[in-house]
């Protein structure tokens, strides 16, 4: 038989699952998402750095399978210098496109990217709002 | 260490033996007959067949090579002995089956088949580490009860079940008792008359045999309906042109797997300690599922649990460094749910997600198994690094179920917050 290398997903997928970008956790970060999935039990964790109302810096960390190693860290590289209003928008299927595809039944992993995204913005918008409330109480 | 090809899935198959794939290859080509036809050529094919049926009976000491019946495979097997037994048993009997929680998915989902079709059915527990109490499948027959099933090694955590108890108890009340020794064939020396029960199956790939033929042993005293019709091969209870090669292949797996039964289970055993040994003194947060190695385990195979990091990961990444095993994490399954064993042992979900399963084989070396106990230390390292639990866990938020510190709330529990929704 002829040797062929033989992995379960391809190449784009193994890439960010073997030499993930942006793993770890953003200094001091701005916002933090964390969310489980529903459908396997696993947990993604999301920080961002925000300047300007653009996120400067993100990092990931997850707690899952291969499809949602890779998800968290094309994620986080199709992410990093968009604007906060660009974010809010993003969806799991850029992800998914940006991985050359996933399995059907892996499509959820790349959702718990999505929503771990959303709920680091959310986190940081909840901050912003304690901050300008406080702010306003303060003059 | 350089790399390595290490193939650790022996429980899901083995490599065909040089011995079987030669006696093998001449029903490809040169006795191609059918053993159903009355000339030389399908004469001479009987006779082969008739060799591999003494050397398969003999594995499991059978009364009479007459006992076995070939299928395609194992999970066929299965479904004979319990759809094919309650068809030609249940006017006269009863409809109800006993079966173990962690049997074999061959076996629970015929049962559960059965259960649409008028039958009733009564799971008995397991213990943590996956036994059964015969005392707990005493409790559960009734006299409407048709057939016990239990298995004799587990599939996924390798306990042995005390099947000559149960046995004696079937025998007591009356009883038929099923065994799938699916994970025990090859391994385990098997006697099907001193255990005690009516239907037994295996499956040859399993000890070095091909793909597609498995066996079910049936005694005088259980009859079964053919569930495949057509002619009248295996004396009517499964039709169908036999699978001569792989049939032929089976019997010189079956013969040499006797032969060297003693000396295989102590490479094997030799090997698994030095794995558990290793292992153990290089991975903190790591459990092993079911018994300890010894008299209740399986010699060839530990089922693991790695605390803050999910199953797939460590495989693909065992893969990527040459090492192939199992795991029975929800993620690498295709219906997302943890194996139905490990629920079955109440494994807390988080130990569950983080299983693999290594199964070893004869031809697996020391320097394998060393291999193997330096590569994995570091793809755990490397999958905490990546894990949110790991940070969680030395900060304090959650606690580990393993070595519980008293700080923090269960994983499972975090999770559950996390997703709305309680872990499977
Ligand atoms: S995260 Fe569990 S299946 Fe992908």
């Amino acid at each position: 038989m002829e040797k062929k290398e033989y992995t379960l997903y391809n190449d784009t997928v193994m890439d960010h699952f073997l030499n993930p970008r942006n793993m770890g956790d953003v200094e001091a970060a701005d916002g933090v998402g964390e969310v489980g999935a529903a459908a396997c039990g696993d947990i993604m964790k999301i920080s961002l750095k925000i300047r300007d109302g653009k996120i400067e810096d993100a990092r990931f960390k997850t707690f899952g399978c291969g499809s949602a190693i890779a998800s968290s860290s094309m994620a986080t590289e199709l992410i990093k210098g968009r604007t906060l209003e660009e974010a809010k928008n993003f969806s799991n299927q850029e992800v998914v496109d940006a991985l050359g595809g996933l399995p059907p039944v892996k499509i959820h992993c790349s959702v718990l990217a999505e929503e771990a995204l959303k709920a680091a913005i959310e986190d940081y918008e909840a901050k912003q709002s304690t901050v300008e409330k406080s702010a306003a109480v303060a003059a | 260490m350089d790399k390595r090809s290490v193939y650790l899935d022996h429980q899901t198959t083995t490599p065909v033996l040089e011995e079987a794939l030669q006696a093998m290859l001449p029903y490809f080509r040169e006795a191609y007959g059918s053993p159903s036809s009355l000339h030389r050529f399908g004469l001479e094919v009987r006779e082969g067949l008739a060799t591999a049926r003494e050397q398969l009976a003999a594995l499991i000491n059978a009364e009479s090579p007459d006992d076995l019946i070939f299928t395609s495979g194992g999970t066929e097997a299965s479904n004979l002995a319990i759809k094919g037994f309650a068809e030609a048993n249940s006017k006269r009997k009863g409809n109800h089956f006993v079966v173990a929680a962690t049997e074999h998915p061959s076996v629970l989902n015929s049962i559960e088949f059965m259960t649409k079709h008028g039958f009733d059915v009564t799971q008995v527990p397991v213990d943590n580490v996956g036994r059964i109490k015969p005392e707990d499948v005493r409790a559960a027959i009734t006299e409407k009860t048709l057939l016990v099933c239990v298995h004799l090694v587990n599939h996924d955590i390798g306990t042995i079940q005390p099947v000559r108890e149960i046995g004696k108890i079937c025998a007591e009340k009356n009883v038929s008792l099923y065994c799938d020794a699916l994970a025990a064939a090859g391994w385990l020396p098997i006697d099907v008359q001193e255990l005690g029960v009516h239907l037994l199956s295996f499956s040859p790939h399993r000890f070095y045999g091909p793909k597609g033929i498995g066996v079910l042993y049936r005694n005088r005293k259980a009859r079964v309906t053919s569930l495949i019709h057509g002619g009248v091969q295996e004396n009517g209870r499964r039709a169908g042109t036999e699978n001569v090669p792989a049939i032929i292949g089976a019997g010189v797996a079956a013969e040499i797997a006797l032969r060297e039964m003693p000396q295989r289970i102590a490479l094997v055993a030799a090997l698994q300690k030095r794995l558990y040994d290793g292992l153990f003194t290089n991975i903190d947060y790591l459990k092993l599922n079911g018994p300890v190695p010894g008299p209740e385990r399986v010699c060839n195979q530990l089922n693991l649990s790695t605390e803050f990091i999910e199953g797939e990961g460590q495989l693909l990444l065992l893969d990527h460094s040459g090492i192939a095993v199992a795991s029975g994490s929800s993620c690498v399954s295709k219906s997302l749910k943890v194996s139905h064993v490990l629920s079955a042992i109440h494994l807390d979900h988080a130990l569950a997600q983080g299983n693999i399963i290594m199964s070893l084989g004869k031809d697996n070396t020391n320097e394998d198994v060393d291999y193997v106990i330096e590569k994995f230390p570091e793809i755990v390292k490397k999958l905490r690094n990546m894990s949110p639990m790991w940070k969680e866990f030395e900060e304090g938020v959650i606690d580990s179920v393993i070595a519980p510190t008293g700080r923090g709330k269960s994983f499972t529990q975090h999770a559950a917050d996390l997703s709305g929704k309680p872990a499977h």
